[in-house]
């Protein structure tokens, strides 16, 4: 993880790209805007010095507190995180990029939220997207072919939300 | 003149057209290694597209691990890759271990030093035996198998199983060594070095497996970076990169004082390959023969690297210490951590929220990564060349399905 003055450059480079830095954490992150998300990244792969030409993976992780009682305590807001790590085979330094997005799009369940594809700039993003897409309920816009990927093809839902609930059968098999 | 067409074979192959064809191979085809599934599409003996499906062993492991404590998920670890679950259980300890700002006594340091690396020679050595399998070669699998077989009778002896072990655990691990367990380890070793020089007789320096593996399916070190590729396949390409030596310091650590040359051709040389077979001069970096070689080079730099643990461990007159307690409670905040595994970057992201369920886990699977530049390397292959690609790639599906 990088210093400030790494994130200076970003921010002089891209203005209002960084939301939020969380530095004191065991892995630093930085919390960038969902709409400049393909911005940063494609600056921090061709612009940055420290080149981070490898994607390692794409996390998301749904801030949702199903049971009310437990809901009531809890000190967030519910909404999904998008993490990426980066890393540079050149410089050899890791990033962590954090990407907050609402739960649902506009709020309407059942809508899943949006944010850009970084297919284009590694192309590794291609089957990780369609892993959270698959089981985080996730829609990549501009991703070059956005299917399930490890559920089969006519699953439904998305199993790693919190509020997700197993079929009762598949194709006539028991699930529950 | 008629007389004249119909005896040039040359011009009847002109006559015939061919048509493009959907091949199905898989999940249950034995040179998938496992239950991958691909389907091609060819022309004539000619792959044009090849498009994996996975997902046949997909557990959502990572939904389980939110319902158990980071301790219990150990044993999930280890089904991910099944070949080499003591890396994976390394991998997964020192995550949690890395939330928790837990440091392992000296002793279970050097022990688990001694542990992944036994276990990253019994994977390669699946990976080169079921390779030779792949390329319709019966033996090296027998040998491979024969050696295999003595390091799971030393797991055996350690940890009571010999597939799916859960020995490496959150704080150190489950036991210590048995008594004359050492003794048996250097046993193993003085007998397996000598066999190296099988296998490179087997396979590396033989003439067919040359011919089958050498310029095929040759992965540019730009697109293996790409890619996300890693472990043996990205250091196949020319890529300087190995974890224990790069990775975080909360793993690299664990090797601090042990002396090893990373597998990876620089400047057209192996390290130490004067005592090695020669780089036939067909093959190219990046492809399928340079592959495997990385492997067989790192099955002796971890013979290496366990003698010099044994004599680390056996120094050290320190307990192990015991592991964390099974409800422990981990602390708000998250981590992630790669490892090198035998198969490539085995990384895992934990969020903890204060109690001892994890909030969210996530295995980014080696394999998996690896797997997705397939489609790159079968374009405008032979048919016959995609199981010697895919196996060259040594995937695991356990991994990639989770």
């Amino acid at each position: 993880m990088r210093g400030p003055a790494f994130l200076e450059r970003l921010e002089a480079a891209l203005p209002g790209a960084i939301v939020a830095t969380h530095l004191e954490a065991i892995d630093p992150s930085v919390e960038v805007a969902a709409e400049q998300l393909v911005d940063v990244c494609r600056w921090l792969k061709e612009s940055s010095d420290s080149r981070f030409d490898s994607l390692e993976s794409v996390t998301a992780v749904d801030w949702f507190e199903p049971d009310p009682k437990k809901a009531a305590k809890v000190t967030w807001s519910p909404h999904t995180e998008l993490i990426y790590h980066l890393w540079s085979t050149v410089s050899r330094v890791s990033l962590v990029l954090k990407v907050k997005l609402p739960r649902w799009k506009g709020d309407v369940p059942g809508q899943l939220p949006e944010v850009a594809s970084v297919a284009g700039i590694w192309r590794t993003a291609d089957w990780h997207e369609r892993e959270a897409y698959d089981l985080s309920g996730i829609h990549f816009t501009g991703h070059p072919d956005l299917r399930r990927i490890l559920c089969p093809e006519d699953w439904e839902g998305h199993p790693l939300r919190k509020d997700y609930e197993m079929p009762l059968e598949y194709h006539g098999i028991r699930a529950k | 003149m008629a007389q004249l067409v119909d005896d040039d074979p040359r011009i009847i192959e002109f006559d015939v057209r061919t048509d493009e064809m959907l091949i199905n191979m898989g999940p249950q085809h034995p040179s998938t290694h496992g239950v991958l599934r691909l389907v091609l599409r060819t022309d004539g003996e000619i792959v044009s597209q090849v498009e994996p499906h996975i997902g046949y062993l997909h557990r959502c492991a990572e939904k389980i691990g939110e319902n158990l404590s980071a301790r219990q998920w150990i044993p999930y670890t280890d089904r991910m890759d099944y070949l080499a679950a003591m890396n994976m259980n390394l991998g997964w300890s020192l995550a949690v271990e890395k939330l928790m700002r837990h440091e392992v006594s000296e002793r279970a340091r050097h022990l688990r030093v001694l542990i992944v690396e036994l276990g990253r020679i019994s994977s390669h050595l699946v990976g080169m035996g079921a390779y030779g399998l792949d390329l319709g070669t019966f033996s090296p699998f027998l040998y491979a198998f024969r050696e295999r077989e003595k390091i799971l009778d030393l797991f055996e002896e350690a940890c009571g199983a010999r597939l799916t072990y859960s020995y490496i655990t959150v704080g150190g691990a489950t036991a210590d060594l048995p008594p004359g367990w050492l003794a048996k380890c250097e046993t193993f070793l003085d007998q397996f070095e000598p066999v190296i020089q099988e296998y490179h007789a087997l396979l590396t320096t033989n003439a067919i497996f040359i011919k089958r593996t050498a310029g095929v399916g040759v992965l540019s070190r730009e697109m293996a970076i790409d890619y996300g590729c890693s472990g043996p396949v990205l250091r196949g390409s020319g890529v300087d990169q190995d974890l224990r030596r790069d990775g975080e310091s909360m793993y690299t650590a664990m090797y601090d004082g042990y002396a090893f040359e990373v597998a990876v051709q620089k400047n057209g040389h192996y390290p130490r390959d004067h005592s090695y077979p020669a780089v036939p001069p067909d093959a190219v970096l990046g492809d399928c023969w340079h592959r495997f070689f990385v492997r067989m080079l790192e099955v002796v730099q971890s013979m290496d690297l366990v003698r010099q643990a044994i004599d680390r461990y056996s120094a050290c007159k320190e307990p192990l210490g015991e592991p964390l307690k099974l409800m422990e409670k981990l602390p708000v905040g998250d981590v992630y951590l790669e490892t090198e595994c035998p198969k490539g970057q085995m990384g895992f992201y934990l969020v903890g929220d204060g109690s001892p369920i994890p909030w969210r886990v996530r295995a980014r699977s080696s394999s998996f990564s690896n797997l997705s530049v397939l489609h790159e390397l079968c374009r405008g292959c032979l048919i016959a060349d995609v199981p010697a690609i895919v196996g060259s790639l040594d995937v695991v599906m356990g991994e990639i399905d989770r």
